[in-house]
């Protein structure tokens, strides 16, 4: 291991991090908007939306993100459509995030005791009053856990960029291996980058967890 | 003339190659699915043990896979094995080796946490009628466990399949691979080509997983009706 390959590789690294929390971050905000609006479409039962909404669970959660990626960056051109390589891992990420949030808060949503439900019922909330009251605030605790570890699914799949060239971390680590041939050093710190990034996010995340399930009834 | 760009799967051979590649994959999942199982069954029952330095080990081990993202796995072996270790494995058995070290890291999570949530008042009824720690495990918990983690191994199982589209990063010849190849042989008579390749492809990683995320999805309906009721 040269310390010295690693310290001039910094500077570069430093922008894949960037990059590749940026790209994140969007795609998980992104995904946590369409994951709620769609599992809100399945909570209520809205006709027709419903229907699209899981179908489009279905393809996205069954197909890999690389090939839905090749599909938006070198199909969609070919078919008229152009798409910048960024805004391709974009729309990619929101389009596979959407559906593992989705079902994270309908998970934590179909996790509410029935006899909360049925309780609700009994004292006369409409359907409104019982998913404001009732449903949500507890089921929202519920999906916490499944949405804090696709929040570090989607940060690893950020890794997949690569493949349509966006200069994040792996293809950082990538392109200098490619020029200059010194796997260890640069390995070494696109790990020690991902480590950085995902190690204080997962134990945040679980403290959390652990705070949020005082949140749910009855515990 | 205009060519359909449709046309460019049935070209000379290309509609089985592209179904080669796509055995290739499914060899490579199934193999790696396998031993995962196995070896993160294992695992998975080595962590309910209260060895401090077993499980801590096995942790570290499962830490490691969580956080280094796939695509850096195949990369670090793929660099590191040849170079370092002086171990040159053809490329699709060191893929092979990369997901099922990964899936045995994940499944041992599974497994462990579906051993660790059978009702206490079962192993103690076991020790009770003085069951040895074999038998406990033969009989009572690893059958109650199984049915508790079975929708989360094939979640679990849908994922790998998926992940093997990374292959083609390391030079596997898979059906991705083998879609670039024609789409890049055919790119002057069918421009279209492209649409059509990775859409078929597409569409076979969907045929793949859906029925078995289907099944996953009744599994665990079945057990909420039967925890409602």
């Amino acid at each position: 291991m040269n310390w010295e390959i690693i310290k001039q590789s910094l500077p570069m690294f430093q922008k894949g991090f960037e990059l590749t929390l940026y790209l994140s971050l969007v795609g998980i905000i992104g995904s946590i908007i369409v994951g709620l609006a769609s599992s809100l479409i399945k909570y209520f039962k809205i006709p027709v939306l419903q229907r699209i909404v899981a179908i489009y669970v279905e393809i996205s959660r069954n197909t890999p993100l690389l090939i839905q990626l090749f599909f938006l960056y070198y199909a969609f051109p070919a078919i008229g459509i152009k798409i910048s390589a960024q805004l391709c891992g974009i729309i990619g990420l929101i389009f596979l995030g959407g559906s593992y949030m989705a079902s994270g808060f309908t998970g934590g949503f179909n996790g509410v005791k029935k006899n909360q439900i049925e309780s609700g019922k009994a004292i006369g909330l409409n359907n409104w009053q019982l998913a404001r009251y009732v449903v949500f605030p507890q089921g929202f605790a519920l999906s916490v856990p499944a949405l804090a570890a696709n929040i570090i699914f989607l940060i690893k799949e950020t890794s997949i960029f690569t493949v349509i060239a966006i200069p994040e971390l792996t293809n950082t680590a990538m392109d200098l291996i490619g020029l200059y041939y010194n796997s260890n050093e640069y390995l070494f710190v696109l790990v020690i980058a991902y480590a950085i990034i995902l190690i204080p996010l997962s134990i945040i995340l679980t403290f959390l967890e652990k705070r949020v399930r005082y949140g749910t009834f009855g515990n | 003339m205009a060519h359909s760009g449709i046309n460019v799967l049935f070209e000379g051979t290309n509609f089985t190659r592209l179904l080669g590649g796509l055995w290739t994959t499914v060899q490579i999942a199934a193999v790696a699915i396998i031993i995962g199982l196995i070896l993160g069954i294992i695992l998975g029952v080595l962590r309910t043990f209260h060895n401090p330095l077993l499980r801590l080990v096995l942790r570290l081990y499962l830490e490691f896979f969580r956080i280094v993202p796939t695509t850096v796995l195949l990369f670090l072996f793929y660099y590191i094995l040849p170079r370092q270790m002086n171990i040159h494995l053809p490329g699709p058995q060191m893929a092979t080796l990369v997901f099922a070290l990964w899936m045995a890291a994940e499944m041992s999570d599974i497994v462990r946490g579906a051993l660790i949530s059978v009702p206490k008042h079962q192993r103690e009824s076991g020790l009770a009628i003085g069951l040895s720690r074999y038998q406990l495990y033969r009989y009572i918990l690893i059958p109650q466990a199984f049915t508790l983690e079975l929708p989360a191994t094939i979640n679990l199982i849908t994922r790998i399949i998926k992940t093997t589209s990374l292959l083609m990063l390391i030079s596997v010849m898979d059906v991705i691979n083998i879609g670039q190849q024609i789409i890049e042989a055919n790119n002057q008579h069918y421009p279209t080509g492209v649409f059509w390749v990775y859409g078929l492809i597409f569409l076979l990683y969907f045929l793949i997983d859906y029925p078995l995320s289907w099944w996953a999805n009744r599994l665990e309906q079945k057990r909420m009706e039967n925890i409602n009721d």
